[in-house]
């Protein structure tokens, strides 16, 4: 029972283009379930909500809450889309690899797209791209700038070093939990496998419980997830910090 | 603990980073930005700023529309109690009227009564002076009949005579 990543490398000879065809996969797959899901839920839209719109709406409040709260609602009014994008999508990733693994020969196909690292840094990298971008746009170069040295110029270096930090913790927090949440899960697959009936029934239970225990942690690790993009992008954009 | 390393061991050689990956995650994650920005986020926003907007309206409405009810509420308040002012003025008027008739058909009829009676007075004064004629006609009449009927029963024959020729006698000296 070895799984083993469809891995591609090299594509179209350059050495850097490396593809795990399974996360390119899963990411592809969560795209396309959350803009379905999110389509259908902002179609129709009526003044009186009703059941999907209700719930729509809810997120949208949810995030609007998280902006609020980090940044003030007036500033952070252009980050509505990101926030709610980046909650959606990490959710539905993260709940991909709760409901079933598939693996093909021995080659694992889905899982959440979240339990690779590469994905994780990469959506990490980008939030943190973006906080300097809108730090720049919103406050001015020079103030930016400054933002780095205050309130003691000392402090320079390792301002320089929080940011590789804040990318690392984000993205590797997120793909730790995951990761981890698909080991288990991958592990009591196994354990069901080893004397089957006795040990397939004796695997319910845990399973059960630590797919419970995923769904609660993909949505804990969602929400971690774009509150900590909105306190990052608030650290540079806000006057005060 | 052997099923553990072994997982441990799988799982990992998924690890690494790959850059074809990196590059499809952010833009395939970008493209769903846009995409649920324009058909999803966007329209929600709005509807939602709409709705909030509409009840922000309807609130001020309400608002207006209350202070407007109170407004008349206390208008007709104060209507109603000038109406029953008025109501309490008309009815006293009334009965000061009534009072004031009453005493005037009192007094017309006292007069009346009076007048009545006076006249009554005078008419039986009247009568009774008419009787008091007539009585005293028919009186003098009866004495003048008692007194024939007298003298025609206690006259003898020579006193007739004397008063025959008295009479014959008065009557020439008349002449």
């Amino acid at each position: 029972m070895d799984h083993e990543s469809p891995m591609l490398e090299d594509l179209f000879g350059v050495p850097w283009l490396d593809f795990n065809l399974s996360t390119t996969l899963m990411v592809f797959v969560s795209s396309v379930i959350v803009f379905i899901i999110c389509t259908l839920g902002a179609r129709k839209l009526q003044m009186k909500p009703t059941g999907f719109q209700n719930f729509m709406e809810w997120i949208v409040d949810f995030v609007k809450g998280i902006i609020g709260d980090t940044m003030g609602w007036k500033t952070g009014k252009v980050f509505l889309p990101l926030g709610l994008t980046l909650l959606v999508f990490v959710f539905v990733s993260n709940m991909l690899g709760v409901i079933f693994m598939g693996v093909v020969g021995h080659t694992l196909w889905w899982k959440s797209p979240t339990a690779d690292a590469t994905v994780t840094l990469s959506l990490a990298g980008l939030v943190v791209l973006l906080s300097h971008y809108y730090g720049i746009k919103v406050r001015g170069f020079k103030a930016y700038c400054k933002g780095f040295i205050s309130p003691v110029p000392f402090l320079l270096p390792f301002k320089i070093i929080e940011e590789f930090t804040n990318t690392l913790t984000l993205g590797l927090r997120l793909f730790g939990n995951v990761f981890a949440k698909e080991i288990l899960l991958s592990l009591i697959t196994k354990m069901a496998m080893i004397a089957v009936p006795f040990t397939t029934v004796a695997s319910i239970i845990p399973m059960m419980a630590w797919q419970g225990f995923g769904m609660f942690l993909g949505a804990i690790q969602a929400f971690i997830f774009t509150m900590l993009t909105m306190v990052y992008i608030s650290h540079k954009v806000s006057e005060d910090h | 603990m052997q099923l553990l390393t072994d997982g441990l061991v799988i799982q990992a050689s998924i690890g690494g980073l790959q850059g074809g990956d990196m590059v499809f995650s952010i833009v395939s994650f970008l493209i769903l930005l846009a995409l649920l920005k324009k058909f999803a986020w966007g329209p929600l926003m709005n509807k939602m700023e709409e709705r909030e907007n509409h009840i922000a309206n309807e609130i001020e409405t309400a608002e207006k529309n209350r202070v407007e009810a109170e407004k008349a509420a206390q208008e007709a308040n104060e209507q109603l109690k000038s109406t029953r002012q008025e109501a309490q003025r008309i009815i006293e008027d009334a009965k000061k009227a009534a009072i004031d008739q009453e005493r005037s058909i009192m007094e017309a009829a006292n007069e009346a009564a009076v007048r009545i009676k006076k006249s009554a007075e005078e008419d039986i004064a009247r009568e009774k002076e008419k009787a008091v004629e007539a009585l005293q006609a028919q009186v003098a009449t009866l004495s003048v009949q008692i007194a024939t009927k007298v003298i025609e029963k206690e006259i003898n024959a020579e006193d007739q005579e004397q008063l025959i020729s008295d009479y014959i006698k008065e009557v020439g000296e008349e002449r």
